[in-house]
C-alpha cells in the first residue's frame, strides 16, 4: 500500500491508500479523485488521466512508452513531469 | 425538483449517472438496482487482460463500496426490475419489492445474441459478457486446449489473441469475407488478418457455422460441410438491447430504448443512456452505440436533463480494441460511401484510415497511431475539412491539421 497525494490546481490535498500492483489512475478514480476521469479505465485510450508528477518522483519512474509519450503531446497543457496516471503502477 | 431517482441496470453508465447526480447537486434518494452479483464494473478488461489472467477481479470494479455509500446511493444487487407502473410512478421488483420514483434511469445494457443451430446447447460452448461468463471459461481456457471462436468482432478477436498467448490452438470462423466488417474499413481488416495468422490463429472467413458435434460435450464444429474438432467454443456474434422492460411500460423502442439529445425517453420522466438505447448521431441517423464513450457521456446528459438542465447529447463516439501489442482506437462513425485515406504503411504496424464525407472528416480507426486518433477525433468534433493529399502525407505531422 502507497500514499499517494493528488494536489488540486487550486491547492486541494487528498491522500489516497494505492495497494501494490494497481496503477495511480485506478487509485485516483476509486477514490473519486477530481479530475482523474480515465474514460479508457486504463488502456491508455484516451488521456483524461493526466497528471503532473512532483520532480523528485518523476526522475524515479520507469520511462514513457511511445504510446504514452504521443498521447500526452495531445492532453492539456503537458509538461516535461506529466503523465498519465493509468501507466503508473505502484511498487514497493 | 425530484426527491428520489431509481436506476436500473448496474453499469458504466449507472455510475456515472450517481457521480454527476450528486455533483450536479441532487439531494435526494438514490437506489441502483443491478441484475449481477457485483456491483459495477468495467466490461472491456474482460475480453482482454482479465480472461489473459493478469488483472485481478477486484481491479474490475469501477468503484469500491465507499463511493456509494458516500454519494448515498443504495445498491440493490441480485436483482432485477421486471415492471414499470408508469401512471403510478414505481418500479416493481423480482423480490416482490415496489419502488417509487420521480425520475428512473434505465441503463440496462445488452446481452448476447445467442447461437441459433444444432448442438447449441452442448457443454463446452461459452459467450463472454460477464464476469462469471468469464470465470466459467477458466477451467478448460489451458495451453495447448483447442479454442473455436465464432464470430471475427471485437470479442472474437480480443479472445483470439488472448488464446494464442495463452498457447491455445486457435480456429475463428467469420461469416463475412474479412474482420470486424461492421467496425472497421478493409485496409484495417486486413491487417488484423495478417496479424492473427501470424500469431497461428487459423481464420476461416466466409464461413457459417452450421452446428456443433459432441456426445456429452461439444467435440467439434460444422462449418462450410467439414467437422473442425475443438474442445471449447466462445461465440462473439454480437448483442441485442435490454428494451423489453421499456417496451412493456408502453415506452417507444426500436432495436434499443428510443431516446432524444437529452436522453429522454417518451415519458418525460423516464431516461435511458448507454447500450440500450436507440438515439441520433450527429449526422441525424439513428444508431445504437455499443460503447463506453456513449454510456459515459449519455449518463451525464440524462443526469443534466434530470436535474432541468437541457444540453445536446452530439458527442463523437470513440472506441478501442487491444489485440498483442496493437492498439486499435477508432472515432467518429464511417458510413459506405465514405472516401478513405490511408495514411502511413499497414507493413509498419503504425497507420490509420480516415473516412471523409464530402471533404470534411468523419472518422478515423487508428492502428499504434495515438496522434492520428487524437487530432482525427478533434477533426471530427469541428468537421473540418481536410485536404486528402496532405493527409496521407506522413511527412507532414499530425499536429499541422490541428
Amino acid at each position: 500500500m502507497a500514499k499517494v497525494t493528488f494536489i488540486q490546481p487550486d491547492g486541494a490535498e487528498q491522500v489516497v491508500d494505492i495497494p501494490e500492483g494497481w496503477s495511480i489512475m485506478e487509485g485516483a478514480v476509486r477514490a473519486g479523485v477530481i479530475g482523474i476521469d480515465a474514460d479508457c479505465g486504463g488502456a491508455c485510450a484516451c488521456a483524461t488521466c493526466h497528471v503532473q508528477v512532483e520532480l523528485e518522483w518523476a526522475e524515479k519512474l520507469p520511462p514513457k512508452s511511445e504510446m504514452e509519450e504521443t498521447m500526452l503531446d495531445f492532453a492539456i497543457a503537458p509538461k516535461p513531469t506529466s503523465r498519465l496516471s493509468c501507466q503508473l503502477r505502484v511498487t514497493s | 425538483m425530484a426527491e428520489q431517482i431509481v436506476i436500473i441496470g448496474a453499469g458504466q453508465a449507472s455510475v456515472q449517472a450517481v457521480q454527476s447526480l450528486r455533483a450536479e447537486g441532487f439531494q435526494g434518494r438514490l437506489t441502483m438496482v443491478g441484475d449481477e452479483a457485483y456491483p459495477p464494473y468495467q466490461r472491456p478488461p474482460l475480453s482482454k487482460a482479465y480472461l489473459l489472467g493478469t488483472f485481478a477481479r477486484e481491479r474490475l470494479f469501477l468503484k469500491g463500496d465507499d463511493f456509494y455509500r458516500e454519494a448515498g446511493c443504495e445498491l440493490l444487487l441480485n436483482i432485477r426490475a421486471t415492471a414499470i407502473d408508469r401512471a403510478a410512478r414505481t418500479v416493481t421488483l423480482s423480490d416482490g419489492r415496489t419502488l417509487a420514483y420521480d425520475k428512473l434511469l434505465l441503463a440496462t445494457g445488452t446481452r448476447v445474441r445467442k447461437l441459433k443451430c444444432p448442438g447449441v446447447d452442448l457443454p463446452g460452448i461459452h459467450y463472454l459478457r460477464d464476469i462469471a461468463d468469464v470465470d466459467g471459461l477458466q477451467d478448460v481456457f489451458k495451453a495447448g486446449a483447442r479454442i473455436a471462436i465464432v464470430g471475427g468482432g471485437y470479442i472474437g478477436l480480443e479472445v483470439a489473441a488472448v488464446s494464442a498467448k495463452r498457447g491455445l490452438r486457435v480456429t475463428l470462423f467469420e461469416t463475412a469475407d474479412r474482420l470486424m466488417p461492421r467496425a472497421v474499413s478493409k485496409p484495417v481488416s486486413d491487417f488484423f488478418a495478417a496479424e492473427h495468422e501470424k500469431a497461428g490463429v487459423v481464420l476461416k472467413l466466409d464461413t457459417l457455422v452450421e452446428g456443433f458435434e459432441g456426445m456429452s460435450r461439444v467435440e467439434a464444429v460444422r462449418a462450410g460441410g467439414v467437422s473442425h474438432p475443438a474442445d471449447l467454443v466462445l461465440v462473439g456474434i454480437g448483442v441485442a438491447p435490454n428494451d423489453e422492460l421499456a417496451a412493456a411500460a408502453g415506452l417507444a423502442c426500436s432495436d434499443g430504448i428510443v431516446v432524444d439529445r437529452n436522453a429522454m425517453t417518451s415519458d418525460p420522466a423516464i431516461f435511458a443512456a448507454g447500450d440500450c438505447t436507440r438515439h441520433h448521431g450527429r449526422d441525424g441517423a439513428e444508431i445504437r452505440l455499443e460503447c463506453v464513450q456513449n454510456a459515459i457521456d449519455q449518463a451525464k446528459h440524462a443526469a443534466l436533463a434530470m436535474m432541468g438542465e437541457l444540453k445536446t447529447y452530439n458527442e463523437v463516439p470513440w472506441f478501442w480494441s487491444d489485440q498483442y501489442d496493437l492498439k486499435l482506437q477508432i472515432a467518429g462513425l464511417a458510413r459506405p460511401g465514405d472516401s478513405i485515406v490511408v495514411r502511413g504503411e499497414p507493413s509498419s504496424r503504425k497507420f490509420a484510415v480516415f473516412h471523409l464525407r464530402d471533404g470534411a472528416a468523419a472518422a478515423v480507426e487508428a492502428v499504434n497511431a495515438a496522434p492520428e486518433y487524437l487530432i482525427g477525433r478533434k477533426l471530427i468534433a469541428a468537421n473540418a475539412a481536410v485536404p486528402p493529399e496532405r493527409l496521407a502525407d506522413t511527412s507532414i505531422p499530425m499536429k499541422s491539421f490541428a
